[in-house]
C-alpha cells in the first residue's frame, strides 16, 4: 500500500533554494550581476586609484602585486579603469533599458490602439529594422557628439523597433480577448482597460527583453567606444580601454583581456539572467528533456 | 517564379524609401547644429558656414532632399568632406574585403551551427546538448573583439601559425588571402553560430516530437536519413530566417573585426569616417548596408518555398 502524498503547488514557498533547483541560470546569472554592481557602486573602495592619475615609470607594465592588472600605454593603473568602467556601462545599459522599453511601450501602445497611426508608424519601424543599429547610433553620434547621453538616446532609438513590435502584438491579441472586449463593451474607460488588463500582460514580455536590451547596450557602447565614436576618452569605459590597448596588443595583452573579461562576464551574466527569466514567464519555452 | 520575385523585389522599395528618408532626415532632426559639430571645435564660423553648404543644409529640407535622392538612384551618394572624392567610388573601393569576410564567416556560422544544433536536439539532455548550449550562451555574450584578441593571442603570437593582421585580396594568389582571412571569419562565425545553434536545436526539437519522425525511424530509416531528410528539412524555415537575422549581428561584426585585423573594408572606411568627421561616407555606409541587409531577408523569404511548397507568398 503506498500513501499518496498529495503536493498542492501554491502551498510550497518559491524559496531561493526552489529557484535555484529549477532555473539555476537566473541565481547564476544575477549573482554574475551583482558582483558587477557591487563593484561599480565601491569602486573608490576596492584598492583602487585614481583611473586618470598617469605613471610614467608604469607605462606597458605586466600585471604583477602592486599593478593587478598591469599598466596601459601612458601608464594608467588598468585595474582601476577597469572597476571604474563598470559605472559606464551599467549606466548606459539601464539608461538604455528605460529609454527603449519607455520609447517602445508608447510607440506599440499608439500603434496597437489607433489604426491610423499603426500604418505610420509600423511602417517607420521596418525602415529603422532595416538600418544596422550599431551604424544608427554612429550616425546620430556623429551629428550629436560624443557624450554619455547621446550614446544612451542613439542607442535607444535603434532598439525601440523590437520593443514596439512587441507591445503591439500583445495589445493587438488582447483586444481579441472576451475579457477586453466585454470590458469595452459595458464602457469601462480605456485608461483602466489600459491600465488592468494591457500593461500587466506587457510586464513579463518587456521584462525578458529588457535583459536582453541591457546586455545589447553595454556590447554596443563597448563597441562604439572601440570604434571611436563611443564614450569620450576623458572617461575610463570597458570599450575605451581595449581600443587603447589595441595598438599595442602583441607587447601588453592584458590592457586588452582584462576590460574584455570585464565585459564579458557582465554581458553573460545578464544573457544568463534573461533565458531564465524567458523559461519562468513563458513555459512553452521551457526545453522538453 | 519569376513573377514572385519581381512583386517581393517591388514590396522592398517602400522599406528602402523609409530608410532613404530616416538616413537623410537624421542630419534635419538631430538637435544642435550637425554642421558645427561635425565641422570639429577648432572649426572657424567660415568653415562651418562652408560645411553648411556643401552639405546642403542651407536649402529648404525638401528641395534638398529631392536633389539628393534623384542621385541616390542614379548611383550618386554624395562627396566625401575628407577626401573630395564620390562616396561610390570609396565603397566600391572597400567592397571585396567586406565580402569575402562576411561570405566567409556565414559559412563558418552555418557550418558550426547547424550540425551543432542538430546533435544537441538529437541527444537533448545528453552531454553534447549540453556543451553545445553552453558554448552558444557563450558565444552569445562574448563580444566579437574580445574573441578575436583571444584566437589573436593564442593562434598568431603563441604559436604563430597565422598573420596577426591585414588583408591580402584574392587576386593576390588564394593562399595568402586564405591566410589572412581564416582569423577574422572565425571569430565572427563563432559568435553567430551561437544564435544560429540555439534556433536550430529549439526548432529541431519540436520537430523530432512529430508522429512522421516516429514513423520514419519505424521503417527502418538510418538515423542520420530521418535526421537531414526529415526533421532538418522541416526544421529549414525558422533557421533560415534567423541566419537573415544574424545578418544584421554580421555587418555590426564587420565594423567591428575589420578595425582589430585592420583590413580595407567598408566597416574600416566608416571608422575612418568617423574620426575624419565625414558624414556623407557614413550616411552611403549605412544605405549600402540598410539596403543589403533588405535584399538578404528577402532571398531568405524566397528560400522559404524551397524548403517548405505549401508557401505561396
Amino acid at each position: 500500500m503506498s500513501i499518496v502524498t498529495a503536493r498542492i503547488p501554491g502551498q510550497r514557498r518559491r524559496g531561493l533554494r526552489q529557484v535555484w533547483q529549477k532555473h539555476p541560470s537566473v541565481v547564476i546569472g544575477a549573482a554574475m550581476l551583482t558582483v558587477t554592481v557591487l563593484a561599480a557602486v565601491a569602486a573608490p573602495w576596492l584598492g583602487t586609484i585614481d583611473p586618470q592619475a598617469i605613471a610614467p615609470f608604469n607605462r606597458l607594465e605586466a600585471p604583477g602585486a602592486q599593478f593587478w592588472f598591469g599598466g596601459d600605454l601612458v601608464g594608467r593603473d588598468v585595474y582601476s579603469r577597469t572597476v571604474y568602467g563598470a559605472r559606464v556601462s551599467l549606466a548606459v545599459g539601464a539608461g538604455v533599458v528605460v529609454g527603449g522599453l519607455s520609447l517602445g511601450l508608447a510607440v506599440g501602445l499608439l500603434s496597437g490602439f489607433v489604426r491610423w497611426i499603426d500604418q505610420l508608424f509600423m511602417r517607420v519601424m521596418d525602415g529603422l529594422m532595416a538600418i544596422p543599429s550599431i551604424l544608427l547610433a554612429v550616425a546620430l553620434i556623429s551629428l550629436t557628439g560624443a557624450s554619455l547621453q547621446n550614446i544612451v538616446i542613439a542607442i535607444s532609438i535603434a532598439e525601440v523597433p523590437r520593443v514596439a513590435r512587441l507591445v503591439r502584438s500583445v495589445v493587438l491579441s488582447l483586444k481579441e480577448q472576451p475579457y477586453v472586449e466585454a470590458a469595452i463593451t459595458s464602457g469601462t474607460s480605456f485608461v483602466r482597460i489600459l491600465w488592468r488588463h494591457i500593461l500587466p500582460n506587457t510586464v513579463a514580455p518587456l521584462v525578458v527583453q529588457g535583459t536582453y536590451i541591457f546586455a545589447s547596450a553595454i556590447l554596443t557602447e563597448a563597441i562604439l567606444s572601440f570604434i571611436g565614436a563611443g564614450t569620450p576618452p576623458s572617461t575610463p569605459s570597458w570599450g575605451n580601454i581595449i581600443a587603447e590597448g589595441r595598438t599595442v596588443f602583441s607587447l601588453a595583452p592584458h590592457i586588452v583581456l582584462f576590460p574584455g573579461l570585464a565585459l564579458s562576464f557582465t554581458v553573460l551574466g545578464v544573457n544568463l539572467l534573461g533565458d531564465g527569466l524567458r523559461d519562468i514567464f513563458d513555459p512553452r519555452f521551457v526545453s522538453r528533456k | 517564379m519569376l513573377t514572385t520575385i519581381l512583386r517581393r523585389l517591388l514590396a522592398t522599395i517602400p522599406v528602402m524609401a523609409i530608410v532613404a528618408v530616416i538616413v537623410f532626415s537624421l542630419l534635419y532632426l538631430t538637435p544642435g547644429d550637425p554642421a558645427a559639430v561635425l565641422a570639429g571645435e577648432q572649426a572657424t564660423t567660415a568653415d562651418i558656414e562652408r560645411l553648411r553648404t556643401s552639405l546642403g543644409l542651407d536649402e529648404p529640407y525638401l528641395v534638398r532632399f529631392g536633389q539628393w535622392l534623384s542621385g541616390v538612384v542614379q548611383g550618386d551618394l554624395g562627396t566625401s568632406i575628407f577626401s573630395r572624392r564620390p562616396v561610390m567610388d570609396l565603397i566600391v573601393q572597400r567592397l571585396e574585403p567586406t565580402i569575402a569576410l562576411s561570405v566567409a564567416s556565414l559559412a563558418i556560422a552555418v557550418l558550426i551551427a547547424v550540425p551543432l544544433g542538430v546533435v544537441a536536439a538529437w541527444r537533448s539532455g545528453g552531454i553534447i546538448d549540453r556543451l553545445a548550449m553552453s558554448f552558444a550562451v557563450l558565444g552569445f555574450s562574448l563580444p566579437v573583439f574580445v574573441l578575436s584578441y583571444l584566437l589573436i593571442a593564442l593562434i598568431s603570437v603563441e604559436l604563430k601559425w597565422l598573420p596577426v593582421q591585414g588583408y591580402v585580396p584574392i587576386a593576390y594568389g588564394f593562399g595568402p588571402f586564405a591566410r589572412h582571412l581564416v582569423l577574422p571569419a572565425m571569430s565572427l562565425g563563432i559568435v553567430n553560430a551561437a544564435l544560429i545553434a540555439r534556433i536550430t536545436r529549439t526548432t529541431m526539437l519540436e520537430v523530432l516530437h512529430q508522429d512522421y519522425i516516429r514513423t520514419a525511424r519505424a521503417k527502418g530509416l538510418s538515423v542520420r536519413r530521418v535526421l537531414v531528410r526529415h526533421a532538418l528539412k522541416n526544421a529549414a524555415v525558422p533557421i533560415v530566417t534567423v541566419i537573415g537575422i544574424s545578418f544584421a549581428l554580421l555587418i555590426s561584426g564587420v565594423v567591428v573585426t575589420e578595425t582589430v585585423f585592420n583590413i580595407p573594408g567598408l566597416g574600416r572606411l566608416t571608422v575612418d569616417a568617423i574620426l575624419r568627421r565625414d558624414y556623407p561616407v557614413i550616411q552611403g555606409v549605412i544605405l549600402v548596408f540598410s539596403a543589403t541587409y533588405v535584399i538578404v531577408n528577402l532571398l531568405v523569404d524566397l528560400s522559404y518555398r524551397l524548403f517548405d511548397p505549401r508557401i505561396r507568398a
